[in-house]
């Protein structure tokens, strides 16, 4: 009975989002304050039957409601409970619904969170997210309903949630990322919005900026969890794959941060109008298209677990709706769009434009590679797929570009600025970034290419660079460097962080890219090797069983330069309900390099297969993905946006009065 | 033409050269790149090129994986019911790989008709079969059944 609820929760939820696309929309169309005023119950009664619906799906879960088909292929009473409530989201279904709920949270949010809104922007940009809710609850309730049952043959004992999915990182991983796929949802409606009244202003991107950098920085965290988890659960040490999945994140964030720059612009200079618009709208395509790609099973791909061609269906025809219906307005909107300022060729919005260029530039190398493979299929010319050293050849280039200008971005003024100025202040960091990163690679050239030098140089070009910056505008005027670094904007220090975060992450990619060393090994008993500094004896496996598996766990000691230094234990799982074998590495992580250990098959005589990896900075890749991330939240918090919208609502209110 | 329009021109030129410049780099950098995926059957009829990097994939033939006892080689053949191909590959197997399962080798066919396999890739589902594969298989008219737990309404 219980799950039933849960349907009939969602249907209404459904009910509710219809009204919620149609009622404000026309409100704010026809200029009717009460028919608006009800968006805010209308998207919280969305959210509450979603929610609702949710923890039905929860509870079915927490009680093994086998009858119920999704729980059946998803659960087993021998789950830990904490890993029944994650696999609620652990198959196709329940992670739409997690997809429904966190629209359905942002989508309430916004509604909330905007008093300060004008009531025709609130009414239109409610209306949009009712159409996107309307979408995918429908999505949700014609094609994958997570409440199916299993009547009369209910299943005594559930499949299992797939092992892999059986860790804390895949716990949080996907609501981090949802959230900042969905969040996207969000500039998208502003920017329809803003495209349906006629006011692009400087405004509207003031209203969208915070929203924006809220679901950038949850989007760079799910990618950064991903990253994390392939590295110790999935990958046998590595972070990243080049995975048209993994791809199809990395597409809405790239034009995402470039969005966020636009906005940036379009805020400040009120320049760049059009242009951040067509961002907003195809930050959310991709994120759609994303889903689509993911959902569709049209991949070839770790995430790929089942395929429905019905639902590919479903999701590119809501894709091409979206993408055909926006870019109908746009074209339509545009050409009344007007640039309230100009500027010069050398200008802190010229860098903003390369940054623009650059990163959608990125976005489309990485679109194209990863769907030219799906298109030659559907043209039946053949089985192909694009291999990783296409996404370096291109991805690494362009990235060094994009941060060699962003360390002249950091430094250059809004408007115009004289280029002898700008030289001088960047002669002495570009000489002291090159001696710095060769000094610091001159320890250890082995394995190092031009790239490594190329990226620890830019990582130390981007810390000296924001260094400058930070004195250009310490040193201002007469007050204390103290007053004046507390004077600073939490935005300004938001994009430091985010800034230093792509240095981090530079010096990341760089160094374990060349220095990380890697031996597959047969190991008897006894048996010794050694990796850099560190020496393996293995000393055997043992038999364990666990709650829902069993797992031979092997002992390694390691020590450091002849000293015992540490024990190690990797392990080898076999999850008895769907006979599924994982590996699970171990490792001894630290802040210069990783040690990872993994156990691959038995081998006779008690000898396995052992993976044996010193992985150095590695851990600066997710460090860099958290600055990262902790940047935008920041820039998103400052009090200026709420300040600023209050004293514009005040003025309008003198304006009427 | 006035100076304005032939700023102008000059900008559009600009980006329509960068633009071409760099789809075409795009393009050789993803021909360089693309890895074709051939089937057993394919194989056979000696339709994959040598020493160029190519996927293969099909079910690991049951009692096929030889181990050698000093290293970590180790060789195998996958079928697609039709014909089998014999691949060699040094280096730790995946989780999922067994006799009887779905996987896809990348690497290179040697003159001997061997594919020197230097990734075998195997997915974590078992029920999961790599689409390739089952489009080998469909083609050839042997899909196997899934064998793991499945609950269908």
């Amino acid at each position: 009975m219980i799950p039933e609820l849960g349907t009939y929760a969602l249907t209404l939820a459904l009910c509710l989002s219809v009204l919620l696309a149609v009622i404000p929309l026309i409100g704010a169309q026809a200029g009717n304050l009460l028919w608006i005023s009800f968006s805010r119950p209308l998207a919280t009664g969305v959210f509450a039957f979603t929610a609702i619906s949710f923890v039905i799906l929860t509870h079915a879960f927490l009680v093994n409601d086998f009858s119920v088909s999704y729980v059946a292929n998803n659960s087993n009473t021998a789950l830990p409970w904490f890993y029944r409530i994650s696999a609620v989201w652990g198959g196709h279904e329940g992670s739409l619904l997690l997809w429904v709920l966190t629209l359905a949270g942002w989508t309430v949010a916004v509604a909330w969170k905007s008093r300060d809104l004008p009531a025709d922007i609130l009414g239109r940009v409610m209306g949009v997210m009712g159409i996107v809710l309307t979408g995918f609850m429908m999505f949700v309730l014609f094609t994958s309903s997570p409440f199916e049952r299993l009547l009369p043959n209910a299943p005594v004992q559930g499949a299992d949630l797939n092992p892999l999915l059986q860790d804390i990182g895949l716990i949080i991983h996907p609501p981090m990322l949802y959230m900042g796929y969905v969040g996207f949802s969000v500039a998208f409606a502003f920017a329809i919005a803003a495209l349906l009244s006629g006011r692009l202003d400087a405004a509207w991107a003031r209203w969208s900026r915070p929203w924006t950098n809220v679901a950038w920085a949850f989007l760079t965290l799910g990618i950064a969890l991903g990253s994390w988890w392939a590295y110790y659960e999935l990958g046998w040490g590595g972070w990243w794959f080049w995975d048209p999945v993994e791809n199809a994140s990395l597409m809405p964030w790239l034009v995402g941060t470039a969005l966020v720059h636009s906005l940036a612009v379009t805020e400040k200079r009120g320049v760049f109008k059009s242009w951040t618009v067509l961002l907003a709208i195809f930050a959310f395509s991709l994120s759609l298209l994303g889903t689509f790609l993911v959902r569709s099973g049209v991949l070839t791909s770790v995430h790929a677990f089942a395929s429905d061609p019905e639902r590919g269906f479903f999701l590119l025809m809501f894709l091409a709706i979206t993408v055909g219906g926006s870019l109908l307005l746009y074209s339509f909107r545009a050409s009344e769009v007007k640039s309230e300022s100009s500027f010069s060729l050398v200008s802190r919005e010229t860098m903003l434009l390369v940054n623009n260029v650059l990163l959608t530039v990125i976005c489309f190398t990485v679109l194209l590679g990863t769907l030219y493979p799906l298109f030659v299929d559907a043209m039946g010319l053949g089985k192909l797929s694009v291999g990783p050293p296409y996404f370096n050849a291109l991805t690494m280039p362009v990235g060094a570009l994009l941060m060699f200008f962003l360390g002249i971005g950091a430094v250059t003024r809004w408007r115009r600025q004289d280029l002898g100025s700008l030289l001088k202040q960047l002669i002495a960091p570009i000489i002291l970034a090159v001696v710095l990163g060769v000094g610091t690679l001159s320890f250890r050239t082995e394995g190092a290419t031009v790239w490594t030098y190329v990226g620890v140089i830019l990582a130390y070009w981007l810390l000296l660079m924001a260094l400058t910056d930070m004195l250009n505008r310490v040193r201002r005027r007469g007050s204390s460097v103290w007053e004046n670094l507390r004077k600073l904007p939490r935005s300004y220090y938001g994009m430091q962080f985010a800034h230093l975060g792509v240095a981090v992450l530079a010096v990341g990619i760089a160094m374990v890219s060349a220095f990380d060393e890697q031996r597959d090994l047969r190991m008897a008993p006894g048996d010794k090797e050694t990796v850099g500094n560190y020496t393996f004896i293995f000393e055997g496996a043992k038999h364990f069983e666990g709650p829902n598996y069993t797992s031979d766990i092997g002992t390694l000691r390691v020590f450091y330069k002849g000293e015992p230094y540490d024990v190690m234990y990797p392990e080898k799982r076999l999850y008895t309900a769907r006979g599924i074998v994982m590996t699970e590495a171990a490792l001894d992580p630290g802040l210069f390099r990783d040690l990872y250990v993994a156990l691959g098959e038995e081998l006779e005589n008690g000898a396995w297969a052992i993976r044996l990896q010193f992985k150095p900075y590695v851990r600066w890749l997710w460090l860099g993905g958290l600055m990262m991330t902790f940047g935008g939240l920041l820039a998103a918090t400052d009090p200026r946006y709420r300040k600023q919208a209050r004293r514009e609502q005040k003025k309008m209110e003198a304006a009427r009065a | 033409m006035n100076p304005k329009r032939k700023k102008r021109l000059m900008i559009v030129l600009f980006i329509v050269a960068g633009v071409g410049v760099s789809v075409g780099l795009t393009l050789y950098a993803l021909s360089q790149n693309i890895n074709l995926f051939y089937s057993p059957t394919q194989i056979a009829k000696g339709e994959a090129p040598l020493n160029t990097r190519i996927r293969a994939g099909g079910m690991v033939v049951e009692g096929s994986v030889k181990r050698d006892p000093k290293s970590l080689k180790v060789e195998f053949a996958v079928t697609d019911f039709e014909n089998s191909v014999p691949i060699v590959y040094s280096g730790i197997l995946p989780d999922l790989f067994r006799e009887g399962q779905g996987i896809v080798a990348q690497g290179e066919m040697d003159a001997e008709g061997k594919l020197q396999a230097v990734e075998v890739l195997a997915k974590h589902d078992e029920n999961y079969m790599p689409p390739e594969v089952a489009e080998a298989l469909e083609k050839a008219g042997k899909m196997p059944k899934p064998q793991g737990q499945e609950f269908n309404k």
